[in-house]
């Protein structure tokens, strides 16, 4: 919880992570992989305020000590959700597995809410695994990697019958929240890796799962406003927006927002912190103490009302996972599209 | 002054820098050089140049990177006193394939055996759109600023558009495309098949046209954070004041 000029934000962290990218997990012959991809999240840490960063080896591995205190004794955040992405090309026991994150999560019983993921390439072996992973842990969310490498594979779309199979298993098995995180490859590599056009169709086939798309569909934000507009059913995850641009480029990322805020609304907005690659902490305070500028650039751009600012860093998420939220932290009407419009409705029938 | 192949040795790095400044990211849309990507250019006495590119991140998509490899080999090899390229692609997970692809001519498909359906044409296609959308909302903006409604906007051609870079940019993209680019075509046509945006679709248009300039900018900046932080080019990485400006 966060408090500030009277007001308390329930917080919901909607993308944590606890990795392992230190050179003693990394796949012999795929070390140049393993080190690039950690050496890459270390970069985008250093869009954050530099008393923020990290050497690359704390960055690399670092302790379940370190990781609570960051999210839950500095970082306000009442709940995180843990979002898997195994890697195990290049990272012996996974870059950061829903084992590893579950382990956790049960010796912090009621802090992590635990999501799995799954890949379309794995067949029925990997529907099993799922299944698995619903039944020992509960998920109700799965986080999606489309760029990850599998053999000669260099990724896969949601459009293919393979990934149906396996939303129509997460509809069996009562998930409801798909993660999507673009990459930089997929098959074929002469398509646009970022394109969104799959989530849609996905979307659009699966009215009843909900499709958070990470970072925005960054590097694709315009591509995912347009779509997301379109489709009842998709969220934008803001990991990456408030971390890579409030601190290091605040005038895009005001543009960011506002365009956000027009084509998807504040009950579509989710926050995440993105951790280890940057800790919740400056993030919640940033954005609860941000509004957008009065210059005439910005002029089309709405304001943040306080309501939406509760909204997305932590009633939206709380929502879509079933937190229970206490009383004092939620907003005097239910959070969401139907209590956002509480007159309109009855109104318009 | 000496004899005239010397004078030609003496001045090609400084064209085939001129040169490699014609190469876009065609993502971001902005000169390979001014984002920071050469890192270093040279000529030998017997006019061999070698470049040798850098990208923001280790894993930055390898479509994009192979454009501007191929794109960079054909610039510096039409520069006069250039008789052989070579392009290096450094501190990139696909370099092996994209450098002796280029220095092969392999194409993409190729290059990336059984990774690859198709050569980038229409990925190239698809960002120019994009760069003809950034474009508009960069010309239309001053203008709505000034007072002209959307309604007049839809009646102005490129050519009574005030003279500007932007405006010269955003011809010179829809000249690429194959769009209508004439002074007296209109200001503000569909990227994909040229036609003129009437009055009615307007407001949606300059709308989706300012998201995808947002868009294309907050890429921009990431890249530029990404590539200070990769390579310590601050000195290449104008601020966030000045790149709004």
């Amino acid at each position: 919880m966060y408090e500030k000029d009277g007001e308390k934000y329930f917080v919901v962290d909607g993308h944590t992570h606890f990795w392992d990218a230190s050179p003693a997990n990394w796949v012999p012959g795929q070390e140049q992989y393993a080190k690039g991809w950690i050496e890459c999240f270390h970069a985008y840490q250093s869009l954050g305020p530099p008393e923020t960063h990290w050497s690359l080896e704390q960055f690399q591995k670092y302790p379940e000590e370190m990781m609570m205190r960051h999210l839950f004794d500095e970082g306000h955040v009442d709940v995180a959700i843990f979002q898997p992405t195994y890697l195990k090309q290049w990272y012996r026991d996974g870059f950061n597995t829903t084992e590893t994150n579950a382990a956790l999560a049960e010796r912090h019983p009621g802090k992590f809410v635990v999501n799995t993921r799954w890949d379309p390439r794995e067949g029925d072996e990997g529907l099993a695994q799922l299944a698995a992973d619903v039944e020992r842990w509960g998920c109700k969310g799965v986080k999606l990697y489309t760029a990850e490498w599998r053999g000669d594979s260099r990724g896969w779309s949601l459009k293919s019958p393979e990934a149906a199979r396996y939303l129509e298993k997460c509809q069996e098995l009562g998930i409801t929240n798909i993660h999507v995180h673009k990459g930089p490859t997929i098959w074929p590599l002469d398509k646009d890796a970022f394109d969104v056009s799959d989530v849609d169709f996905a979307a659009t086939n699966f009215p009843e799962l909900n499709f958070i798309v990470e970072h925005v569909g960054l590097p694709r934000i315009e591509d995912f406003c347009f779509m997301a507009t379109q489709e009842p059913n998709v969220y934008a995850g803001l990991a990456v927006v408030i971390g890579g641009l409030m601190h290091a480029r605040p005038r895009f990322f005001a543009k960011v927002m506002g365009e956000l805020m027009f084509w998807l609304g504040e009950d579509k907005l989710i926050f995440g912190a993105d951790y280890a690659i940057w800790e919740p902490r400056w993030q919640v305070e940033g954005f609860v103490d941000w509004n957008m500028p009065t210059d005439p650039e910005y002029s089309d751009y709405g304001q943040l009302s306080t309501q939406a600012k509760k909204k997305i860093l932590g009633l939206n998420a709380a929502r879509l996972y079933g937190l229970p939220v206490p009383p004092e932290l939620d907003l005097p009407v239910p959070a969401g599209p139907e209590g956002a419009e509480p007159l309109a409705a009855p109104a318009s029938i | 002054m000496t004899g005239m192949a010397t004078d030609q040795t003496a001045h090609t790095p400084g064209a085939v820098w001129s040169a490699l400044h014609q190469v876009r990211d065609p993502e971001l849309d902005e000169a390979v050089t001014d984002l920071g990507f050469v890192a270093g250019c040279r000529v030998s006495d017997a006019g061999e140049a070698v470049v040798r590119l850098r990208l923001p991140t280790y894993f930055c998509a390898p479509n994009f990177a192979f454009l501007m490899v191929a794109d960079a080999y054909d610039a510096v090899s039409a520069v006069p006193g250039v008789d052989r390229v070579q392009v290096i692609l450094e501190d990139h997970f696909a370099s092996t394939e994209i450098n002796s692809g280029i220095a092969a001519r392999a194409g993409f498909v190729h290059s990336f055996d059984g990774q690859a359906l198709a050569e980038l044409d229409e990925l190239r296609a698809e960002f120019l759109r994009k760069a003809v959308m950034a474009g508009t909302d960069r010309v239309c903006r001053p203008l709505l600023a000034a007072g002209r409604t959307p309604g007049e906007l839809a009646e102005l051609t490129l050519g009574e558009a005030p003279a500007s870079a932007d405006r010269e940019r955003l011809r010179s993209r829809r000249a690429e495309l194959g769009l209508p680019a004439g002074d007296g075509d209109p200001l503000l046509v569909d990227p994909v098949t040229g036609a003129a945006i009437g009055a009615q679709a307007l407001p949606l248009h300059l709308r989706r046209a300012r998201t995808t300039r947002v868009s294309v900018d907050a890429n921009a900046g990431v890249c530029r954070g990404l590539l200070r932080e990769r390579y310590g080019t601050a000195d290449v990485s104008r601020t966030d004041a000045e790149e709004m400006g």
